[in-house]
């Protein structure tokens, strides 16, 4: 089943003849408009007429996270603020905060992807979705909701939490799809158990995962808990939130749309482009983006990208479903933590940079957050109430800077690698 | 079906068309907007050879027609009718679709090509009316529908439409578009038109470019063109520009 089958099959020299058009225009738009762009595009000499290929694609210098946050809030905007319609403030923290707008036009093609990504999820005209994301923290939920109103699907906007009613609407309400993280799905699972409601008596069918990673065994849970066929889908916030790539059900890999996105993948170290095939860090292109246009945006991801045809008949390329990332960025909870945020918040209380580390774990299939503080002369009081006030600033700080409960540890030195501040013992495959 | 990639022109020293990269698919109709003087002319022109490439490459039907005549272009099936009704004046209305018809003749015979003119008439009832009558005499829209009926005697693949509304009243100006869409419509021909009445074009165009000093800027579907606030502010004449900043 498909959308819009006459883009999602095209074959790929008109993917190519496409691509090229709507890049150059992107490049012709941004170096008018973008402070940003004109100014990088001119350190290395390219104007935009200079781009004969996708290929000189590589000629550009790339941009990340950094610059957008440079750039706050309006400067990476490539139409003015009249003409935007919606902004994103998703994940926002105030040490590194990006803001992210949409035209009319942009929200119109997030619909349009997302209607791609549902239908290829096996999401019709007579299924009730139920999206059980939260919306604001993170944008997906939107997304999910404009492009089920597109097919026509009933929408339940429900939010994730309160996990024993969304279970009885579920049920009364005949949901037929579930968008969720994995960990709410694997949530609602458990809630149904107490309950004593059999997934035999739910109408349920199709599922949508994504927003952390997930691997095949909770795939497997998934499946067998809630009777679905669950499917993955990518994207971030910078460019939409989902609608980016997403499985088709041959489950084999997930389909970017080519149509408004160019991938690349390049050696998170040398930045070097690399053959198809090999794993690497993902560097995306928007090309039908009016107000947000991203030039070569570094997303942090590693995957790989596979060419080769794929069974369910699109053409558009595959990316391997992603587990890692090429920075110390952890993603929990469907929100992304850099060690950054959390070194900060430490500082502001001790006052000084004392060691840290991020102990990610995943206990009755919900991910925990640890952080361990090496105990040092800036933090060390002799006096036990002194401590544990210290202990409690500090989880207050971090959890205030990260919008959730995390768990905090101060530890002796030597209890961990201190070059090493991510420690992610979640297993994925 | 038509591609264009990377394509520069120039008017002597004049860099007009700089790298543009366009594609019309089979049975679209795919509108051009621009200002005065950004290239749209042009590009016709480059398309249907009037005017030499400088860089770059064109394709039609997968095949490259780059540095080809307009002779053999127009045998392959491209068709373009100019700006600014270029007829026959001192001629028969029949005379002039004879005119457009001398490929049919010479390849088919004076039988198919009475029959194909007796078709023309069939789509243009006015022409019929008005054989006998110099083009001259005609009014403007009847004038232009001569020229697109001239155009399509030669049973072309891509009709190539530069301002086939200019200089005429409005009423008739629907008229021309209601025929565009019908000829698409009815007979799955395939049109890269110029416009400068953006709403008319992109009302019964399925995509659309947008294209500034001879470059494109823009590149989207009809109605989502019809909605982007650059385009309404410069082509649609909608909303005044109002202090921002």
């Amino acid at each position: 089943m498909y959308w819009n089958e006459r883009i999602e099959c095209m074959d790929r020299e008109e993917i190519e003849q496409v691509q090229l058009e709507k890049l150059q225009a992107t490049l012709n738009r941004v170096y008018k408009n973008v402070r940003h762009y004109r100014k990088v595009f001119r350190e290395v000499d390219f104007m935009p007429e200079d781009l004969r290929s996708i290929e000189d694609i590589r000629k550009l210098p790339f941009i990340t996270r950094r610059d957008l946050s440079r750039n706050y809030p309006y400067e990476m905007f490539a139409v003015s603020l009249r003409e935007v319609v919606r902004l994103h403030t998703a994940s926002f923290n105030f040490d590194d905060p990006v803001v992210i707008g949409f035209t009319e036009n942009d929200i119109h093609d997030w619909a349009e992807l997302m209607a791609r990504n549902l239908t290829a999820a096996g999401v019709g005209k007579d299924d009730v979705v139920q999206i059980a994301l939260t919306f604001g923290i993170i944008t997906g939920p939107f997304g999910v909701q404009v492009g089920a109103e597109k097919i026509g699907a009933s929408v339940i906007p429900i939010s994730a939490g309160r996990l024993y009613q969304q279970v009885k609407i579920m049920r009364d309400f005949r949901t037929t799809t579930l968008v969720s993280t994995p960990t709410v799905a694997l949530g609602l699972a458990r809630a149904m158990a107490e309950m004593d409601i059999d997934a035999n008596s739910l109408a349920l069918k199709n599922g949508i995962f994504g927003s952390e990673p997930w691997s095949a065994d909770t795939r497997d849970a998934l499946e067998t808990a809630l009777h679905v066929s669950a499917m993955d889908t990518y994207g971030l916030t910078e460019i939409f939130g989902p609608g980016v790539a997403w499985e088709c059900p041959e489950k084999n890999g997930l389909h970017i749309a080519e149509d408004h996105f160019i991938p690349e993948v390049v050696d998170p170290h040398t930045l070097e482009p690399l053959p198809p095939g090999s794993e690497g860090e993902l560097v995306l292109t928007t090309i039908a983006k009016e107000a947000f246009p991203l030039i070569r945006f570094r997303t942090g991801d590693l995957t790989r990208i596979d060419y080769s045809p794929c069974a369910c008949g699109r053409t558009h390329c595959r990316i391997s479903r992603i587990f890692k990332r090429s920075d110390e960025v952890i993603v929990i909870k469907g929100a992304s933590i850099a060690p950054e945020q959390v070194g900060q918040a430490i500082a502001r209380v001790s006052g000084g940079q004392p060691n840290f580390q991020l102990v990610v774990t995943r206990e009755a299939d919900a991910d925990q957050l640890l952080v361990m503080v090496e105990i040092s002369d800036i933090n060390f009081f002799d006096e036990m109430k002194k401590q544990r006030r210290f202990v409690e600033r500090l989880h207050q700080e971090i959890s205030e800077a990260l919008g959730w409960e995390v768990a905090v540890r101060l530890v002796e030195p030597g209890t961990f690698d201190p070059q090493r501040r991510v420690l992610d013992k979640r297993e994925y495959i | 079906m038509l591609r264009l990639v990377n394509v520069n022109s120039y008017y002597s020293l004049v860099h007009v068309l700089k790298n543009v990269s366009i594609h019309v698919n089979e049975g679209e109709i795919v509108s051009m907007l621009g200002a005065n003087g950004a290239g749209k002319t042009t590009m016709l022109r480059t398309i249907s050879g009037l005017q030499p490439v400088y860089s770059g490459q064109v394709y039609f039907n997968g095949q490259e027609i780059t540095h080809m005549n307009p002779e053999k272009l127009v045998e392959m099936g491209i068709a373009h009718v100019s700006e600014g009704r270029q007829i026959f004046q001192p001629m028969s209305v029949h005379d002039n679709l004879e005119l457009g018809g001398h490929l049919i003749y010479k390849r088919y015979g004076r039988k198919t090509l009475k029959a194909d003119i007796e078709k023309i008439f069939g789509l243009f009832p006015i022409l019929r009316q008005r054989r006998q009558q110099y083009a001259g005499t005609l009014s403007g829209g009847e004038q232009q529908m001569l020229a697109i009926a001239m155009a399509l005697m030669a049973r072309p693949r891509l009709l190539l439409l530069d301002e086939p509304s200019m200089g005429l009243a409005p009423m008739v100006v629907k008229e021309i578009f209601r025929l565009i869409a019908d000829l698409q419509k009815e007979r799955g021909l395939t049109v890269l038109l110029i416009e400068q009445n953006a709403r008319a074009a992109l009302k019964i165009a399925c995509r659309g470019y947008v294209i500034e000093t001879g470059r494109i800027v823009l590149e989207e579907e009809a109605g989502e063109l019809l909605v982007n606030q650059e385009v309404k502010r410069a082509y649609l004449g909608k909303e005044q520009r109002e202090i921002w900043e």
